[in-house]
């Protein structure tokens, strides 16, 4: 299940609810992603995000959809914020459904690795020097060289 | 041919317009022409779809790279690396 929304989220209903009818389930990852009060070496004292709607969610659907053909989980849910947030605020939830942990911790990290170089958000801080968006992190594209597959954000000149 | 024009996030801000409807000459068949189509216009236009920046593309909603074939009624759309998560 995917979903993009203002509102925060409940990390214990949303597994529970997860869970709910699947005895076969042994296994549950989740990752929650915050907004910490420091980035690049200034301090942070809000954050807009913002999204492409329609894209977003295919493109998390996309994501899961991979996962799930890689590994044999249960289910799956995403959960993204946007629009305004703060220091410490929950930004985005994976969570991972299986029989056993293996394929559970593996397909969440997938997830979240891919929907940080794939998922159409952006992020402006509000810093002291002014606003100003977040640039890609070389090391999101690293991150996903583990998943041995080429696919990455197409682009020409990086 | 007429198409939806979306753009995002610093793109966005930089040219100062989030959508547009544009109608294109025949020769305009591919996102990367759209993108040449539109540095055309000049200033912040050359500037922000400039060959140098880091641009992503995308074409129905999909990522795309510069050579993607489009078509009448289609939806493309234009911004930076993305940064969520």
């Amino acid at each position: 299940m995917i979903r993009v929304q203002t509102e925060d989220f409940d990390l214990n209903a949303e597994i529970t609810a997860l869970r709910a009818g699947s005895p076969q389930v042994g296994a549950v990852v989740s990752f929650v992603g915050t907004v910490r009060d420091m980035n690049e070496g200034a301090s942070v004292a809000a954050m807009e995000l913002e999204h492409y709607p329609g894209m977003t969610e295919k493109a998390l659907q996309d994501i899961v959809e991979r996962a799930r053909q890689r590994w044999q989980i249960v289910d799956a849910l995403v959960i993204h914020r946007v629009g305004p947030l703060l220091p410490k605020d929950q930004i985005v939830l994976v969570a991972v459904t299986s029989a056993h942990r293996g394929e559970a911790f593996d397909a969440c990290e997938f997830i979240i690795d891919y929907l940080k170089t794939e998922a159409p958000f952006w992020k402006k801080e509000l810093t002291p020097q002014g606003a100003r968006w977040v640039d890609a992190r070389v090391t999101d594209d690293v991150a996903l060289k583990k998943w041995d597959v080429a696919e990455t954000q197409q682009g020409e000149q990086d | 041919m007429k198409i939806q024009l979306r753009f995002f996030a610093s793109v966005r801000e930089a040219l100062g317009v989030s959508q547009e409807e544009v109608v294109l000459p025949s020769s305009i068949d591919t996102v990367g022409k759209v993108r040449d189509f539109l540095q055309q216009r000049g200033g912040v236009w050359a500037e922000t779809l400039s060959e140098g920046r880091s641009l992503r593309m995308a074409y129905e909603q999909q990522m795309c790279g510069a050579d993607t074939v489009i078509h009448d009624g289609g939806e493309v759309a234009f911004f930076p690396p993305v940064t969520g998560g």
